[in-house]
């Protein structure tokens, strides 16, 4: 492409869409976070972010991300290896099924899991009597990033078993290996970029989801508030400093990870392409 | 990523798996289809429950509600937008970055990158700093009398910007992969730039451009946090269905706000059916979305 250079119209023209476009809507706005960063100064950004209650959203928001990131790489493999390698009734649809997360508005996922999990819910009238309470705690929490991060693995991962050759599996077998140790030492090493992309970018989603969580959390200070809600609450006392900084935590951590997957994509690039 | 591989043979068929234990196989499926039911199918039969538990004609009292059609016309309004700016910007974007090879392209393809990384709090509260009460463009806004933060301008502005890499991402690397040999040759017998544009780039990523439009619809329907921070929740003036719901549900009106839910679920089906069509028309055309 490089020979190429400005032999096609239209250059002038379509970099200034591009442009322009981009300015008015990520880049000017994006910049109000310096200049309000710039007001508030670094003192206030410390003191906002070590405010105790925003220090307890910050551990609610990474830890339920985190686990239900890890809940998602583990059944997210399970579907992906059942929807490539075995052919049963329901599959197709299953499949179809897959990417609902991605279609439903996320307010809707969000009161029907509260509406099932709650004390008199079909899931939680059961579980209530066992003691075991979904609604309104972190494990609604993570239940509902859960749901909305389901596809990332799945979707990562499938396309690489379609491509996976059963000739290692079949070496494997055939010089005595057993299922678990073949699936652990010829076909998990091959999954590997995939499974980490996967499941950085089902974190990374879960971190920044607002929409489904604040009706299952709760949002009891100090137990179940996520740190975007604390970012909304904050706004809405016009305490535009402290929402900046609670906010730039989070993009730190976005940024963190989207440099990880960028990492991990361009090995798996480099090594399909010798 | 996250792409839909609705494909089902596996290129290498089933051969070389039969030796596997039928046991194991069975507890997966078994387990597969328990995780999926109860992850998957359950909070859609609840909605269509809940929807209708009570009856068609409160279901129909709840959806043709004079505050749930003002909020339907708001989605529409604010998803249009959202869908014809991006699908613009998206062709011209990845016409820029693909047809010309020229210093920064990498950062713009990480500005374009950038709404999908971050939290839609943070789309919605950089517009709130930029220009909500105390954000620094509020002086200019105020001269020309114009609102945005909680007025349908900011609900326009926030879902585009959550929905604005949908289109791009998807036809960068189909434009990338397809190269510019035939555009050059038109060129060189003497098209201009549309000409060139609309009878030989469009054509072959026609299939990639309606998928990503799909994808982009989707999104823009359901988008939740960051029109809710710019929204203010004025009821009938700037409430999108998902935040018609928030209101309705934290009333406890929850036969409504599922009633207004079953709305949207059953667009998302529609949605994804049609996504699944455009993947297998695609396909047989032997143009591959992916």
């Amino acid at each position: 492409m490089k020979k190429t250079k400005r032999i096609l119209p239209g250059f002038g023209l379509t970099m200034g869409v591009t442009m322009s476009y981009l300015s008015f809507i990520v880049l000017i706005p994006m910049i109000s976070l310096v200049i309000q960063t710039g007001e508030a100064g670094w003192s206030g950004i410390i003191t906002a972010i070590t405010d105790q209650r925003i220090w307890s959203s910050y551990k609610v928001s990474f830890g339920c991300s985190f686990l239900a990131a890890l809940i998602n790489t583990i059944f997210g493999t399970m579907l992906a290896w059942v929807l490539v390698r075995y052919r049963f009734l329901g599959r197709r649809l299953i499949d179809g099924l897959i990417e609902l997360p991605f279609a439903i508005p996320t307010a809707v996922a969000g009161i029907s899991l509260t509406f099932l999990t709650t004390d008199k819910g079909w899931i939680g009238r059961p579980l209530a009597e066992l003691g075991i309470r979904i609604a309104y705690t972190k494990v609604g929490i993570i239940v509902a990033l859960t749901f909305i991060t389901l596809p990332f693995v799945v979707r990562s991962i499938q396309p690489i078993l379609e491509e996976l050759s059963p000739d290692f599996e079949e070496a494997g077998r055939t010089l005595g290996a057993g299922s678990a140790r073949i699936f652990f030492k010829i076909i998990l090493p091959e999954l590997k970029p995939a499974l980490l992309t996967g499941f950085s970018l089902a974190f990374a989603r879960g971190l920044g989801e607002y929409g489904s969580v604040i009706f299952i959390a709760g949002n009891k200070p100090f137990q179940t508030e996520i740190a975007p809600l604390m970012i909304v609450t904050r706004l809405e006392e016009f305490h535009y400093e402290q929402a900046t900084a609670v906010a730039l935590v989070m993009l730190l951590a976005s940024f963190i990870i989207m440099f990880v997957v960028n990492r991990v994509q361009l090995r798996a690039a480099s090594y399909v392409g010798g | 990523m996250a792409k839909s591989r609705t494909q089902a043979p596996s290129k290498h068929g089933r051969r070389g798996y039969r030796q596997e234990n039928p046991y194991l196989r069975r507890l997966l499926i078994i387990l597969s289809l328990l995780f999926t039911i109860l992850m998957l199918v359950l909070p859609l039969v609840i909605v269509i429950y809940q929807a209708f538990g009570t009856g068609w004609d409160r279901f129909w009292a709840a959806v043709t509600n004079t505050f749930t059609l003002k909020a339907l016309y708001l989605t529409i309004l604010t998803g249009s937008f959202a869908v014809i700016f991006n699908t613009l910007f998206g062709l011209t974007a990845a016409w820029a970055l693909t047809r010309y090879s020229f210093r920064g392209q990498g950062i713009l393809i990480t500005l374009i990158d950038l709404p999908f990384a971050i939290s839609p709090i943070i789309a919605g509260l950089i517009f709130i700093l930029t220009y909500g009460r105390l954000g620094w463009a509020k002086p200019i806004l105020d001269e020309f009398n114009l609102k945005i933060v909680f007025a349908t301008p900011g609900l326009v502005l926030a879902t585009i910007f959550v929905t604005l890499p949908f289109v791009a991402r998807e036809l960068i690397p189909v434009l990338t992969a397809r190269g510019t040999d035939e555009e050059q040759a038109a060129v060189l017998m003497g098209a201009g730039f549309f000409r060139v544009f609309f009878k030989v780039t469009l054509p072959h990523i026609r299939w990639a451009l309606i998928y990503s439009v799909i994808l982009c619809t989707a999104r823009a329907m359901g988008e939740f946090g960051a029109v809710s921070v710019v929204s203010g929740h004025l009821r009938g003036k700037t409430n999108t269905l998902p935040l018609h719901i928030e209101i309705l549900y934290n009333e406890h009106h929850y036969n409504e706000a599922f009633a207004v839910s079953a709305i949207l679920v059953v667009t998302s089906i529609v949605i994804l059916t049609a996504r699944s069509v455009v993947e297998y028309l695609s396909r047989r055309e032997g143009d591959d979305v992916r």
